[in-house]
């Protein structure tokens, strides 16, 4: 018998990975093998036109942090690479505060509407999501910018005499990002909130607690983890934004996605792009190890 | 306590809601207005017109890139489907295995890395192969798009197979059904619903996809966001906003069949 259901479980063995197959295959050649394929090339030394010479080299990592000034050979700080990561990461966690502050009480509007009317509620959260983010980047774009609709209103009542310069400023991205992945908050916080079990709420105030303290005391506590999914699904692809900087902040805001872009196009430095790539990679995945560590030590809830 | 008081209710929050709705509808509304007018303005209302869809219409850049991205886009959905499908299959009902981890990971890694990052490998990798094979077709676009579209495709496809009754698997069985015919027979006819949705997804993420595109394509393969994206850079007119409103119509379209879909019951 044990030969019997060892060969089934073979055979079993066998039809799942032919099952998977195609899937990782496809995944290894255009997902996966380019990036080890990145992280080679960043220890590569630049080629005249792009691309790269096959010779080893760490200039490419040394770039990163690092930069020699050509007229006193003195080492320093890359001050502009410097500033444009502390820009990422400052607009990116400031993005995370902005949606929590209004996805929260959206989230928890949605989660206390009637059963049959959060569907739709919902719908209205989850349509902007699929909506193309160039599309909503430009629709946000044209209501600031100088000739805007926001302008024009002001102009019109005469509440400024010149149009306002919003765009191509830190203010403008962050308006972007947080406009753009405000429904990637909404959704995980929701998720948690449908569960919450109002009884508990009931408590609290039994015990005369005041609105403030039950959502600081009994609320917050339960929804936890929503909110770090929520924060840790908007935090991510703020820190790599390409499209939305790139059309909302012009040439002298950049962000690390646009710097990695400028290394491949003008700047010709596909080894530092490379080794600019697997810097950001290993932010986001410290990042992620944050949140399986978070999500992980969550203490289940004790009556 | 008052006799109104509802234990569900934060101060404020209602409030902030609301806020958050018209802050999200306001501007894509307004982009929908100003694509109908008159005027080359998108501030100033000059009246109601068809012309800036027609003149995107008779543009010939924009028939060819709309082109481009719906072959792309049927391709990417039409593989990473059919791929999203076996993989579901090889790993839902199974008991744990070795490697499995490793295959959610590779199946979840174009969700987890910053899609700049996916660009810029993609652009390394395809352009070693271009140099190599001399091959500049939308082969490299198709297959692109498909691996990012696998986990979107893979998601409601496998939400599907576990919420799935396995008694009539079983039956099935033991009508002395090849497990083939099980599949055929039993298992797609209720997977169909989750297949489609999957589908869509797929579609929709690769229809609207930007950045990848923009590293993997040679020269002269626009799609629709790219083109919009390298217009954005010049004069801007209500054309664009044409373009974005179809191109929004058709989401909204997929969004409410993809909910509907998700509603049917197995």
């Amino acid at each position: 018998m044990a030969d019997l259901s060892s060969a089934a479980d073979a055979r079993a063995s066998r039809r799942r990975w032919l099952l998977l197959a195609p899937a990782l295959f496809i995944l290894v050649f255009a997902a996966a093998g380019p990036l080890l394929i990145t992280l080679v090339y960043s220890f590569l030394s630049p080629g005249d036109y792009g691309g790269v010479e096959y010779e080893p080299s760490l200039q490419a990592w040394f770039n990163v942090f690092m930069e020699r000034d050509i007229f006193e050979d003195t080492l320093g700080w890359s001050d502009a690479h410097l500033s444009i990561f502390w820009r990422s990461v400052k607009l990116s966690l400031l993005t995370t505060v902005l949606c929590l502050f209004f996805g929260f009480p959206t989230a928890y509007f949605i989660a206390t509407r009637p059963k049959k009317q959060r569907d739709l509620w919902m719908l209205l959260i989850i349509i902007p999501f699929w909506t193309n983010l160039l599309i909503r980047t430009f629709a946000i774009v044209e209501l600031i910018r100088a000739e805007g609709t926001l302008n024009t209103l002001l102009l019109w009542i005469g509440a400024i005499d010149a149009p306002i310069q919003m765009l191509f400023t830190e203010f403008s991205i962050l308006l972007g990002m947080v406009y753009v992945y405000l429904p990637l908050m909404v959704l995980p916080l929701y998720a948690s909130m449908e569960r919450l079990d109002f009884s508990l709420v009931e408590a609290g105030y039994d015990l005369y607690a005041t609105r403030l303290q039950v959502l600081r005391r009994v609320i917050l506590p339960l929804v936890k983890p929503g909110v770090i999914a929520g924060s840790i699904l908007v935090f991510v692809p703020s820190l790599g934004a390409y499209v939305t900087p790139r059309v909302m902040g012009g040439g002298n805001q950049l962000m690390i996605g646009n710097l990695i872009e400028l290394q491949f196009g003008q700047g010709r430095n596909w080894p530092l792009g490379a080794a600019l790539s697997i810097t950001l990679l290993a932010i986001v995945m410290v990042a992620l190890l944050a949140y399986v560590r978070a999500a992980g030590n969550q203490e289940p809830h004790r009556v | 306590m008052s006799k109104g008081f509802n234990i569900s209710r934060q101060t404020g929050f209602t409030t902030i809601a609301m806020i958050c709705f018209v802050l999200l509808y306001m501007p894509i509304i307004l982009l929908v207005i100003y694509s109908f007018n008159a005027g080359t303005s998108i501030a100033i209302w000059e009246g109601f017109s068809w012309r800036w869809y027609q003149s995107a219409w008779e543009n010939d850049r924009v028939q060819e890139a709309t082109i481009r991205s719906l072959v792309i886009a049927l391709w990417a959905s039409g593989i990473s489907t059919t791929c999203a499908v076996l993989a579901a299959l090889a790993t839902t009902r199974t008991r744990k295995f070795k490697g499995q981890a490793m295959v959610f990971a590779m199946i979840n890694q174009p969700l987890m890395v910053p899609e700049i990052v996916t660009a810029v490998a993609l652009l390394i990798f395809f352009a070693m192969i271009k140099v190599a094979t001399g091959y500049t077709g939308l082969a490299y676009l198709i297959i692109a798009h498909s691996a990012f579209c696998i986990p979107f495709a893979y998601l409601p496809i496998r939400a599907r197979l576990q919420g799935m009754d396995l008694s009539l698997e079983q039956a099935a069985a033991d009508l002395y059904a090849t497990p083939f015919q099980v599949f055929r027979r039993v298992t797609l006819p209720q997977l169909w619903p989750g297949i489609l949705a999957g589908a869509m997804l797929a579609f929709v993420i690769s229809l609207d996809d930007v950045v990848i595109t923009e590293f993997v394509k040679s020269a002269g393969q626009d799609t629709l966001p790219t083109y919009m994206l390298g217009q954005l850079r010049r004069v801007v007119t209500p054309e664009i906003n044409a373009i974005s409103t179809v191109l929004l119509g058709i989401s909204v379209i997929f969004v409410i069949a993809f909910t509907v879909l998700g509603k049917i019951k197995n």
